[in-house]
């Protein structure tokens, strides 16, 4: 189901707790995978549930409950805008709309070619720098007034 | 802890809650998370409370108590609170009670009339969730009723021993799922739908059949595994609509097994037999009570007079109750035959003669949870026996270390302290290897006959355990009663206790398993497996469909369509018995007689008949005291089935005497090495009676899959086979078709074909030797 | 600049930008000394606790409560595993501070961490990180990965006997995740949702196992407790204060980012400190302690020094030091929709009052910012947040529920305004010249 690559990633977060608290790895797995698939499909968290030996509901339990995880496919770029109200104070809903009107999709939908998803996210620890999105879940972009927007998104195309 | 709860005393130990408290002083403190049985979740907080000094009102099932607490459960701080959070539990909630499944006997439309307010304050939409399938039992049809408790899924992780339902998402998206909508397979699950306190979670083969309100409730006793679960059957037109756990917490606690519960459908099944029927020109015919008695009367006696006694033969079924089995002997040793058993899956009978006592569990059922170590030999137990496990899987929880030597390697969802997991040949050894242990482990003699055995690090660490236990137990299960050496396996479990001071008893595999030792209904001459393998001029059946329940279908069907005369009594008119029987009486199953089961702790149970018999069926007591009555035999002259039972026993309820597992002169001898591929025949949870194989929506279940031929990947290599395959089953003469599936949990050399299924009931022996070939 | 302004400060001294986190920059700082001075000293566990109980280290991480108490608490004969877990899954909106921290002084926290194992008499300690801040996830690891090298993590810590391993866990986007029972939950593989207290930590932690948690700055402010003193430390603050404090400043302000200022500072040194309020326009109000804290209005707010007394004095708290600073142009009703739907979108779902009463509190309030609110919805508002307040299993119902009652207290003609006349007070060209993104407009 996961490369090897990943199954050795997956061995080293394992380690990092108690021998008889595999399921602690959980939350890295399931980022592992989707890292690699791209999204969460059923079939990886049941690989992955049953490759730390917890219930495949149970994984999916977690898999439903943070955020950053993603069940249905999504865009090669996922955008997550913070709009909560320390960065709408300073843009951060300005910036939402932006790219909306930007890549022609609402929060939650996909351009057409398959590039991009937005989403609206919740406070990313990082007010100071509003407006603030992530790429990916991974790469944190700051301060995103529209000239920064557009010279993200010329660089995803 | 002494503490005050609306002015009035309790004392619990330290730990104990305001909760606890309050059920020890007649306090009632609205809830819905909480349940006694389960861990506490403090999720629904309805049971909030006014505390002494506290500022904030606080969950009394998850508060523990202080010393001089004092509580309040109905002062206006609490009833604020309750009222709030009734709110909040209403808002999402339809109001439309009058047409949901649950109205009636729900606990929220319960506690609403006491907390909710007048006119909604929410004008908001109200949250809608998905239906799900979860399979033939449960109906999760109306989920936007779900109220968040969680208690669906603790029961899962702490009573089932697995999760399979989960609450997905988080916030007022929260749900109650499957993994991607798969079904729910415990063989426990309809507990849920007694624990969801809403309309969530309904049955399915009941939903909306009946309102509770016009149901009659009748007491009962479970007709299936030995445990003697308590029931509530609910009644409406004399028809059974549905079965409820009656608590009983030295029993079956507040649980009920599926089969306990859903099985009451074959009650109400098509299938029943409604009129006697004889055979007449070679067809069954319907005749009048009075006809087909004379009819059955006269071949006895003809067949008696002209063969001998001993050429008649009677088997009952264990799931009889006490009064048939022991009327069933008394006729057949009227007739001048020994020929009578109520043990039709057992093979080896050597310590019939030799038995101190009766045999059965050792123990009391509610003693389990004070056991620290327990040894479980040979049996399937989760599908054997779902509560008995359900039990074990407590102890395990807490403290006990359970152990498991046995035929498969099928997961009991307990975490177990050690395995094994052999052939049906090797299991002797095995025992033998724990028993060795035990000896080295105290330093004691080792008894004659194990000394060849060689333990190894399970063996080791099962004698250890139950050396160290303080208090532990042997339990033989199924398996090992229907084992080919279940009388070495007894004699090595009483060495085993005797070195390690642990109890030894048996599960026993059904509800009257104790009782029918009880009755009598043992044999003086043929038993169980020589009346057919030394086929009989007749056979009396009662209860029993033998292609089904024999150790060796094979060989019990032939003789019975050899027999000059057979007579089945039976509750139904589909089974094989329509082929061979000569005559088929009409009996009432459980629901309709009144009657007794001795479950395994001896718990002698009676009942009374929960509504009329079906059609012109009578309860088996009646028809065979009118048998013995024509027969004119003497001891026959019993009016109600009370003086029956006082005849057998003289305790009204409570336990019955002469328990004992002891054996008189049980020398040790191991079976050697068994060559070629040996069966392994479980009996699936679905098939094991006569009234759980004509429950539908049982049989729509996973573990009602058709049996399959089943094999570790070591074996099928050997075997040249592969997975996927159909394959050609064959023992002594029989065969069947099944597919063939890899299964890393049964032991090497070995195939596992379950019994007790149509598809199976060409083959013979339970443990005995078997050929797959490619079909 | 890492840290953009500080006076008197500690944990941001000799933090230049980005290029002074590794060990040796660390070390060059000072850094190790305490846990040398602790290790080599053989300090006995009692005297470190009770360096901390004289420093008055607040916790950093929202309710203020005494660190050294709290370490106190541990079992100290408990025989079995025992941990430390530091919260560093910093999402209440408006703070930023631990995400600086661990960016620019990781090996502060990893420092602060093992003498805190050391007084606790723990072996092994996790650093739980917020899922959005993944870059400093994997610098937190390699700063790890440099203590382990150099022999300040793993057995045999300085060649004093005590072993102490520790590990990063990265959070996944779940807010309630920062409260220390549901980060437990977490860390253990399951759903973030609360545990219900008692028992606390202390007593039944992470695998059920003895635990004490302290957010971030707290661990990091741990090793110039020790360097200093307790005493000295707390004299940087101020009475029942001790030590500096960083502060996140958002919003409206021309500077926005951590200021590192002594407990007690005026909240308007540190608004000046941040550059003032945006273009000059006028205060209306600021959330001073992280989006839970109750709102304050200008006036009220300009009159408080940053510490924990005063500013409970001002009816909000300190929290987790978040300034979020609104002006003029702001529409309360809006901000609270906002705030009311990150409630709503982060209640774990667990606890009746709190899933249901989340969801309920955002739908009028978002009914009301719409245009659609009723005259009694105010009322309503208030009884609702009474209803949920007091009554979940962790303190997010409380924080749902106290921006809703001090919006609504000290903003209440602004409500009514969008009620009656179903539109915003402050005109919306405002509003949106406020956020300051589209600058041409400005
Ligand atoms: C809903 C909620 C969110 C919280 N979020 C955080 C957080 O992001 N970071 C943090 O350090 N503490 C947070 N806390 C507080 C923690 O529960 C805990 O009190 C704190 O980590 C203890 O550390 P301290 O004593 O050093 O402050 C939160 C509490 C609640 C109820
Ligand atoms: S108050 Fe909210 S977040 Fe906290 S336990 Fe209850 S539902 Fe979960
Ligand atoms: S019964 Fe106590 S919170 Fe549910």
């Amino acid at each position: 189901m996961l490369s090897s690559q990943s199954i050795a990633r997956i061995d080293r977060e394992i380690a990092k707790y108690p021998a008889d608290q595999k399921q602690s790895a959980v939350m890295a797995a399931l980022a592992i995978a989707q890292e690699e698939l791209g999204w969460l499909p059923g079939e990886a968290i049941e690989f992955v549930a049953g490759y730390l030996a917890m219930p495949p509901i149970a994984a999916l339990e977690v898999a439903t409950f943070y955020n950053m995880y993603d069940l249905k496919p999504v865009g090669k770029y996922k955008i997550s805008v913070c709009t909560n109200l320390p960065c709408m104070l300073s843009g951060g809903v300005d910036a939402g709309e932006y790219l909306k009107k930007k890549l022609g999709i609402g929060y939650n939908e996909t351009t057409a070619d398959g590039l991009i998803t937005l989403k609206e996210g919740e406070c990313m620890g990082a007010c100071g720098d509003a407006p603030v999105m992530i790429v990916n879940n991974r790469r944190m972009c700051s301060w995103m007034d529209p000239e920064q927007i557009d010279k993200l998104l010329a660089e995803l195309k | 802890m002494d503490i005050e709860i609306d002015g009035k005393l309790a004392h619990v130990p330290d730990g104990g809650t305001i909760m606890d408290a309050a059920q020890q002083v007649g306090a009632y403190i609205p809830h819905f998370c909480y349940h006694k049985k389960l861990s506490i979740a403090a999720n629904c907080r309805m049971c909030l409370v006014q505390v002494e000094k506290a500022p904030k009102p606080l969950p009394a099932c998850a508060t523990p108590v202080t010393n001089g607490m004092k509580v309040f459960t109905h002062s206006d701080l609490a009833v604020k609170a309750q009222k709030g959070v009734m709110e909040f539990l209403l808002i999402n909630h339809p109001l439309d009670c009058p047409i949901c499944d649950q109205g009636g006997e729900c606990q929220l439309q319960d506690l609403a009339v006491g907390y909710g307010g007048g006119a909604s304050r929410y004008q908001e939409s109200k949250r809608v969730v998905m239906y799900k399938d979860v399979g033939p039992l449960i109906s999760m049809q109306e989920m936007t009723r779900c109220i968040h408790c969680t208690r669906c899924v603790r029961f899962g992780q702490e009573i089932a021993g697995v999760m399979e339902l989960g609450m997905a998402n988080r916030n007022m998206h929260s749900e109650i799922v499957t993994f991607l909508g798969r079904s729910v397979d415990s063989e426990l699950s309809g507990n849920m739908i007694d624990l969801c306190p809403v309309g969530a979670l309904t049955s399915k083969p009941f939903r909306y059949s009946a309102r509770s309100w016009e149901l009659a409730r009748r007491r009962s006793i479970s007709p299936h595994d030995s445990l003697g679960t308590n029931l509530t059957l609910q009644i409406k037109n004399n028809v059974v609509m549905r079965a409820l756990p009656r608590e009983n917490e030295d029993v079956n606690e507040c649980w009920i097994s599926d089969k306990d519960r859903f099985s009451y459908e074959a009650l109400n099944s098509p299938a029943r037999l409604g009129k006697p029927l004889i055979r007449i020109d070679g067809a069954l015919r319907e005749v009048e009570w009075n006809v087909a008695l004379d009819y059955v009367a006269h071949a006895l006696r003809d067949i008696a007079r002209q063969h001998g006694g001993e050429s008649i033969a009677a088997l009952g079924s264990p799931h009889a109750t006490l009064e048939e089995l022991f009327l069933l002997q008394k006729l057949t040793r009227g007739l001048g035959s020994g020929n009578v058993d109520f043990r039709p899956r057992r093979r080896d009978f050597s310590t019939d003669g030799k038995r101190l006592g009766v045999p059965w569990l050792g123990m009391k059922l509610a003693e389990i949870s004070q056991l620290d170590a327990a040894l479980v030999v040979g049996s399937f137990l989760r599908k054997d026996h779902p509560l008995f496990a359900q039990r074990l899987r407590q102890l395990a929880r807490k403290w006990g270390k359970v152990s498991l030597v046995s035929v498969s390697a099928d997961d009991p969802l307990l975490p177990l302290h050690a395995r094994m997991a052999v052939s049906p040949a090797d299991l002797p050894v095995a025992l033998a290897a724990v028993v060795k242990a035990a000896a080295e482990q105290q330093g004691k003699p080792l008894p004659a006959g194990v000394e060849s055995v060689t333990t190894c690090a399970a063996s080791q660490a099962i004698a250890r355990s139950l050396i160290e236990g303080e208090k532990s137990a042997i339990f033989l299960g199924n398996a090992a009663e229907q084992s080919p050496y279940a009388g070495q396996l007894h004699a090595l479990a009483n060495a085993l206790a005797e070195l390690t001071g642990a109890s030894c008893g048996f599960i026993g595999e059904a509800a009257n398993s104790v009782g029918g030792h009880l009755a009598q209904a043992v044999p003086t001459s043929l038993n169980a497996y020589e009346m057919f393998a030394r086929p009989r001029k007749a056979y009396i059946l009662l209860g029993v469909e033998p292609e089904l329940d024999c150790h060796d279908p094979q060989m019990a069907t032939s003789a019975l369509r050899s027999a000059d005369f057979v007579v089945a009594l039976s509750a139904f008119a589909d089974g094989a018995a329509c082929d061979h029987a000569d005559a088929l009486l009409p009996i009432a199953p459980f629901s309709e007689t009144s009657g007794s089961f001795v479950n395994t702790e001896g718990r002698i149970q009676s009942f009374s008949g929960a509504l009329r018999p079906f059609a012109d069926a009578r309860p088996g007591w009646k028809v065979l005291r009118v048998l013995g009555n024509l027969l004119e035999l003497p001891g026959f002259a019993y009016e109600t089935s009370e003086q029956v039972r006082a005849d057998i026993t003289p305790l009204a309820e409570g336990f019955v005497g002469g328990l004992d597992n002891g054996l008189r002169e049980s020398a040790l001898s191991l079976p050697g090495k068994a060559g070629g591929l040996q069966r392994i025949a479980d009996v699936p949870i679905h098939f094991a009676d006569a009234l759980v194989r004509r429950a539908p929506a049982l049989q729509k279940t996973r573990d009602a899959a058709a049996p399959a031929a089943r094999a570790c990947a070591a074996t099928l290599a050997r075997l040249g086979l592969s997975e996927g395959a159909t394959v050609r089953v064959k023992q002594a003469g029989g065969e069947a078709l099944l597919a063939l599936v890899a299964d890393a949990t049964v032991p090497p050399d070995c195939i596992r074909v379950a019994a007790g299924h149509a598809l199976t009931a060409t083959l013979g022996e339970m443990f005995g030797a078997i050929n797959v070939e490619r079909a | 600049m890492a840290i953009l302004g500080a006076i008197n400060p500690m944990l941001s001294v000799g933090l230049d930008g980005d290029n002074a986190w590794r060990l040796a920059d660390y070390v060059k700082r000072g850094g190790y000394s305490a846990l040398r001075r602790v290790l080599e000293g053989k300090l006995p566990q009692e005297q470190v606790i009770n360096e901390v109980k004289k420093s008055v280290l607040r916790g950093r991480g929202g309710a203020g409560f005494p660190t050294g108490l709290k370490w106190s608490f541990m079992p100290r004969s408990f025989p079995g595993d025992k941990y430390v877990v530091c919260n560093s899954d910093e999402g209440e909106p408006g703070t930023f501070k631990d995400r600086d921290i661990l960016r620019y002084n990781p090996h502060s926290v990893i420092e602060g961490m093992v003498i805190a194992g050391y007084a606790m008499g723990a072996g092994r300690g996790y650093n739980y990180i917020h899922g959005e801040i993944w870059e400093i996830y994997e610098r937190f690891e390699e700063a790890l990965a440099e203590a382990r090298a150099a022999g300040f993590l793993g057995a045999n810590i300085l060649g004093s006997g005590f072993n102490f391993e520790l590990f990063a866990h990265h959070g996944y986007g779940a807010y309630i995740c920062g409260e220390e029972t549901a980060l437990l939950e977490s860390i253990e593989g399951k759903k973030g949702q609360p545990r219900f207290k008692p028992p606390f930590p202390a007593s039944f932690g992470l695998y059920g196992k003895p635990t004490t948690i302290n957010n971030t700055e707290t661990f990091a402010s741990v090793p110039y407790i020790i360097n200093l003193g307790g005493e000295a430390y707390l004299d940087a603050g101020k009475a029942n204060n001790g030590g500096t404090k960083l502060f996140s400043v958002s919003g409206h302000v021309n500077r926005p980012g951590n200021y590192e200022v002594p407990l007690g500072t005026p909240f308007a040194t540190l608004l000046e400190m941040a550059g003032g309020v945006r273009h000059g326009r006028k205060l209306k109000a600021c959330i001073p302690g992280g989006s839970s804290a109750p709102v304050v209005p200008a006036a009220a707010m300009m009159e408080c020094t940053m510490d924990y007394d005063s500013i409970s004095k001002a009816g909000s708290m300190l929290g987790s030091g978040a300034v979020i600073v609104m002006d003029e142009t702001t529409c309360m009703v809006k901000a609270l929709e906002r705030l009311s739907f990150f409630y709503y979108e982060e209640s774990c779902g667990q606890c009746t009052p709190c899933r249901e009463g989340t969801s309920w509190l955002y739908k009028v309030v978002h009914r009301i910012e719409h245009g659609h609110g009723r005259p009694d919805d105010l009322d309503l508002l208030s009884s609702v947040t009474s209803n949920i307040m007091g009554r979940t299993i962790c303190a997010l119902g409380d924080a749902a529920s106290m921006p809703v009652q001090s919006f609504i207290k000290h903003f209440r003609d602004e409500f009514a305004y969008h009620i009656e006349h179903r539109k915003c007070l402050v005109p919306v060209e405002l509003q949106r010249a406020g956020s300051g993104f589209f600058k041409a407009s400005v």
